[in-house]
């Protein structure tokens, strides 16, 4: 599948890794040079110095022959935004965004937008942990 | 009415002054400390500091008996969601906001803000106004609809001057609203009514027919 990811940070990277280890065609965007540099050249990944939420960027990393878009960079808003732009202006089959504050995230899973909370996750796994 | 106003740089720092002057129960969102504290000693406690586009915090600014919210950061995406969390948690009957990049000005409105604001595209329908060369210009969006209020100017070469309003054939959902003359009269349209050389033509139509209005209006005539 064609996959484009925007946000490289430690989650995107690992993301992205193991995306392309599946054999995966896989772009990942960020708006800085630092994030990026978590790819290294030799995975094959295509990396992009872009902004996820501008609709030029999106074209020039080739949203339009995307499979899937994960937003998944730091910022909720970011990853909503782009998530939402994606599902108005291109046919991506599937689009998925990263909202750390739950009470976001419940909220755009009700508007139709596929939503994770990391903070949720991570919380309960912690918890279980108690629970063992 | 309670209206909170989510970031604090220029537009909402003026907009916070004239709507406290007006009498109006205000308050501001600033994330930046510094600024947020410049508010408050200017204007007392109107201001609490923060992301605006966060449910908690916009639950504690009381965001549940607010009228109306106004997003005006200087980024569209924190606009955007601070208008959605107001809509949908909160039952913000009105949300307004800036987009800073004009192509957000649709994907705003499909996502349901009530009132979307680009400055850019306000100039721009003011340059284009001086243009005589501008076929079209964009006077404002119809809130809650897809159509906005267009001008259009039927130059005196124009197929269509001299032919009577009643046999125009106009895109789906387009309709004449006001026609000025070129002494700047206005008139209602009325069905014989004929096109003259240099009329204003003031139509609502949705964005889609803008070509096909052109066409209509200032098609050379043989």
């Amino acid at each position: 599948m064609n996959i484009l990811v925007m946000g490289c940070n430690r989650i995107g990277a690992m993301v992205v890794r193991e995306l392309v280890q599946e054999g995966h065609q896989v772009t990942v965007m960020d708006n800085t040079e630092e994030n990026l540099r978590r790819i290294p050249p030799t995975l094959g990944a295509r990396t992009l110095l872009a902004d996820g939420t501008s609709e030029d960027d999106l074209r020039r990393a080739g949203i339009q022959g995307a499979d899937a878009f994960f937003a998944i960079g730091a910022g909720d808003a970011r990853n909503a935004f782009a998530a939402q732009k994606v599902r108005f202006l291109f046919q991506v089959p599937k689009v998925v965004c990263l909202i750390y504050d739950p009470i976001r995230q419940q909220m755009f899973r009700d508007l139709g937008v596929d939503a994770i909370s990391p903070s949720k996750m991570i919380s309960s796994m912690l918890l279980e942990t108690l629970r063992k | 009415m309670y209206i909170i106003i989510v970031g604090c740089g220029k537009v909402g720092y003026h907009l916070l002054k004239a709507l406290i002057t007006a009498g109006h129960e205000v308050l501001a969102i600033e994330q930046d400390p510094p600024r947020h504290a410049r508010i408050v000693e200017e204007l007392g406690s109107v201001a609490i500091s923060g992301d605006g586009s966060e449910a908690a915090l916009l639950a504690e600014a009381g965001a549940n008996r607010a009228d109306v919210l106004v997003a005006v950061t200087g980024h569209d995406e924190d606009n955007l969601v601070a208008c959605q969390v107001a809509k949908h948690r909160f039952n913000v009957k009105k949300t307004i906001a800036l987009v800073n990049d004009p192509s957000n000005e649709k994907l705003f409105k499909s996502l349901g803000v009530d009132v979307v604001v680009s400055h850019t595209n306000i100039i721009l329908a003011h340059v284009e106004g001086e243009l005589t060369e501008q076929p079209l210009i964009h006077l404002m969006p119809v809130p809650r609809s897809n159509l906005r209020l267009v001008d259009i100017h039927v130059p005196p070469d124009a197929e269509v001057v001299g032919k009577p309003l009643h046999e125009l054939v106009l895109p789906p959902n387009s309709l004449i609203s006001l026609v000025v003359n070129r002494k700047g009269q206005p008139r209602i349209p009325k069905p014989g009514q004929l096109i003259e050389p240099n009329d204003e033509v003031i139509a609502i139509t949705p964005p889609e027919a803008d070509e096909e209005l052109i066409a209509i209006f200032t098609r050379v005539g043989r």
